[in-house]
């Protein structure tokens, strides 16, 4: 038996030092922990990794193209599917966009508005990705408590806009519908729960030894590497930089609110912890204030009839769909109506040449929307920045050297949303 | 800087300077394009050290055809500004930027994939978003939007970019 | 397509005492009965979820809609343990032969559920970059449509699923 290898024995090569080989493993694309459809190629050296190589590209949908093949507002429908996450903030960039082309601004308090959703928003996403982190790096019950809050967010989101995720709520001139009546009082509800839950999620993990083990001094980016890959949101404000679009850009009249953009200085995945904990309570006082600002009624979409989007939506038995009295009026009552919805629906709105950058600061960095018209019915194109897709280059200089659990703690630490990295 | 002031900045630098929308664009040739880029980094008071996106625009009927453009924009300043470049149908290579901006690496991947601009002295150029067997580079305007007939209960719907209706 | 049949090996067709078959044929049924009824109860689907869609998947396997009523809270990483694939989001050409890959490694009996209509139908997303419809790749069991289809009708689907396993269920 003596001829039969034995597995703790290492052979020496011909020069008679200990043969080592670096074993390289494919971690995803179907992988629990890779926030989607994320492939690693690490290349190991026992349990350290030596390389690592991200491939992308598992969940390309081609969202770029077919946006060239639709109207303006069907845009609407197609970029809020990029990055799922957040799909307010995509609708809102691409909005921006087209109403800066266009030359207009949607009414006051169809911002509000916006503000009010984008915030939620946030505060969602950054659940979600709370969620999965405890629940890769083994709190599982955090994952449990985030879906719990996102939850009540997601029921305030269904009864303004009909859909839990991807709503198509904010159109070119506006958002398409006003709050239900008893919306400010479940968000109000909402504002009174939420801070004591984020709390409790400082209570469970913040000083949790194994939490501060798995993320302290892990996957540090410095502030110079940072800027260097293009990095933006709470990646780079851990590492130091108060970067914020909406503070340096201000749109949507971001500049009349009081919040405080929140940094670190260490540039590990436990600063970066802290610094979007520290911006759902943020994004909980900017929902006051927009609160605040909604007790006088007003427009939600821009009253010019070539632009503005012709139907009004009101809650029916089978849902949200056209109003009765409308649909009487376009049926019935006059014909220019109905064929200016006709034409508003089927051709849509044509938007002047030109091309546009628009960035806004969603919950993973820069979202930004390069859109170019060539004077149509249909965006010329339509390229959507994405945080996540520049972001995880900055991933192979965080795990080179590090252990594979890490790799697990700086992927969650990234919070990639592979919609967004691929489109 | 306000884009209007940038404009006039510039205008001595580069001759093709314009102001739309609350935005500045600049025009240079593929030659010229990394010293500008570092001009403008290295310039203090226009510190453009912060590359947003890479990215390009199809226009099949013009000269020049494709439209490489870049988003610059300062970290200390935080002014923007867009950079383009004008590339021919027959001959779509341009220096990579790579070298001064790190960010631009998948990015300029991303444009290869699609469009099939090749980025010279770029690291290593390959496809990024599509399968690395895939022929072709979808997002040119020449290509088709693909998919597939849908046949429903005896009706022939095509794929949007040829539906007539 | 006509079955070659083996000489010699029984398949209780032909040949056999008619007593002898009756006693066969009830001691299967029952048996039948009793493993699809174990095979639904505790189901456990693989973790393949891609984009939208999986973050309703999560959200039914979370506290609010809680798949655990029906033993399917336990997400198998690999596909070796796992019975049922939830395809969840949209398929791209790139993915599309890990999707196989992962279906052909987890082992019989195993159902495929297509939720969402990116995976059942192309979606909205009719072009060069998208699989129209999993079950180009894949045989599908249940479609569940929505965009991303709310968590109740996730569920709607896997009772349904499981209803088709303990009626059609059959040990081979």
């Amino acid at each position: 038996m003596s001829e039969l290898p034995s597995r703790l024995e290492t052979e020496p090569d011909a020069a008679g030092d200990l043969r080592q080989e670096t074993m390289i493993v494919n971690m995803g694309p179907q992988h629990p922990s890779t926030h989607g459809v994320l492939r690693l190629l690490l290349e190991l050296d026992g349990e350290s990794v030596v390389s690592c190589r991200p491939i992308v590209g598992y969940l390309h949908t081609g969202i770029e193209k077919n946006c060239e093949y639709r109207t303006w507002q069907q845009g609407v429908a197609y970029v809020t599917r990029a990055d799922y996450l957040s799909p307010f903030f995509n609708e809102l960039g691409y909005c921006l966009a087209a109403e800066r082309l266009l030359g207009i601004e949607a009414p006051p308090r169809a911002q509000v508005l916006r503000v009010l959703f984008c915030e939620m928003n946030r505060i969602a996403s950054h659940l979600v990705w709370l969620a999965t982190t405890g629940l890769e790096l083994g709190a599982i019950s955090m994952m449990l408590y985030g879906f719990r809050e996102r939850e009540v967010i997601l029921d305030v989101f269904e009864a303004a806009t009909g859909l839990r995720m991807n709503h198509s709520y904010f159109r070119i001139g506006g958002v398409i519908m006003d709050l239900p009546p008893d919306g400010p009082a479940r968000i109000r509800e909402f504002l009174r729960t939420m801070p004591g839950r984020i709390g409790e999620y400082e209570r469970i993990l913040s000083e949790n030894p194994i939490w501060l083990e798995r993320n302290r001094g892990i996957g540090t980016l410095s502030a110079e590497q940072a800027l260097a890959f293009g990095v933006t949101g709470p990646m780079l404000r851990a590492a130091g930089p108060a970067r914020d679009v909406r503070k340096d850009e201000p749109y949507c009249g971001y500049e009349t609110y009081e919040f405080e953009v929140p940094t670190a200085t260490e540039g590990d995945c436990y600063a970066r912890y802290l610094v979007r904990i520290e911006e759902m309570k943020q994004s909980l006082g900017i929902v006051e204030q927009c609160l605040d600002r909604l007790a006088e009624p007003g427009p939600v979409m821009i009253e010019n009839p070539k632009l503005r989007w012709p139907a009004q939506l009101e809650v029916g038995p089978d849902g949200i769909g056209n109003s009765p009295a409308y649909v009487r009026h376009i049926m019935e009552e006059s014909m220019e109506a109905l064929i200016h919805h006709f034409k508003m629906v089927t051709e849509g709105i044509s938007v002047p040449a030109g091309e546009v950058y628009q960035p806004v600061e969603s919950p993973r960095g820069e979202l930004g929307y390069y859109v170019v018209s060539d004077g149509g019915h249909r965006p010329y194109r339509v390229k959507i920045r994405d945080p996540s897709f520049v972001n995880l280059q900055a991933v192979p200089s965080m795990l080179e050297g590090a252990l594979v659990a890490d790799a697990i703690a700086v992927i969650a630490s990234v919070d990639p949303v592979m919609g967004g990295v691929d489109r | 800087m306000r884009p209007e002031e940038l404009a006039v900045r510039l205008q001595g630098r580069v001759p093709d300077v314009t102001v739309a929308r609350g935005e500045t664009t600049l025009v240079v040739d593929r030659t010229q394009l990394p010293a500008v880029l570092e001009e403008l980094r290295t310039d203090g008071e226009l510190a453009f050290d912060f590359l947003s996106s890479v990215t390009a625009t199809d226009w099949p009927g013009r000269v020049p055809r494709y439209w490489v453009s870049y988003e610059l924009g300062s970290t200390r300043h935080h002014h923007r500004l867009r950079v383009k470049v004008g590339l021919a149908e027959d001959d779509a290579r341009l220096p990579s930027v790579t070298s001064l901006f790190p960010t631009a690496d998948w990015h300029e991947r991303e444009t290869f994939d699609l469009y099939g601009i090749v980025f010279d002295d770029h690291p290593h150029l390959s496809r990024i978003l599509l399968p690395d067997g895939w022929e072709g580079h979808p997002l040119r305007k020449t290509e088709e939007l693909g998919g597939v007939d849908t046949r429903y209960k005896g009706a022939f719907v095509p794929p949007v970019d040829r539906r007539t209706t | 397509m006509p079955v070659e049949r083996l000489p010699g090996l029984h398949d209780g067709r032909a040949g056999a005492d008619p007593e002898q078959e009756v006693k066969r044929g009830v001691l299967l049924t029952t048996l039948d009965r009793a493993v699809s009824w174990a095979r639904k109860q505790s189901m456990w689907p693989v973790t393949f979820g891609l984009a939208c869609c999986a973050i309703e998947m999560m959200a039914t396997g979370a506290g609010d809609y809680d798949l655990s009523r029906w033993g399917m809270e336990l997400f198998r990483a690999s596909p070796r343990q796992a019975d049922l694939m939830i395809v969840a989001g949209r398929v791209s050409q790139k993915m599309a032969p890990v999707l196989r890959t992962v279906y052909d490694q987890m082992p019989e009996p195993k159902w495929v559920i297509s939720m969402g209509v990116c995976a059942s139908a192309g979606g909205m997303f009719t072009n060069y970059a998208i699989v129209q419809g999993v079950d180009t790749i894949v045989p599908v069991d249940v479609y569940v449509p929505g965009c991303p289809p709310k968590p109740e009708m996730l569920m709607y689907g896997i009772l349904r699923l499981h209803e088709k396993v303990r009626t059609q269920g059959r040990i081979r």
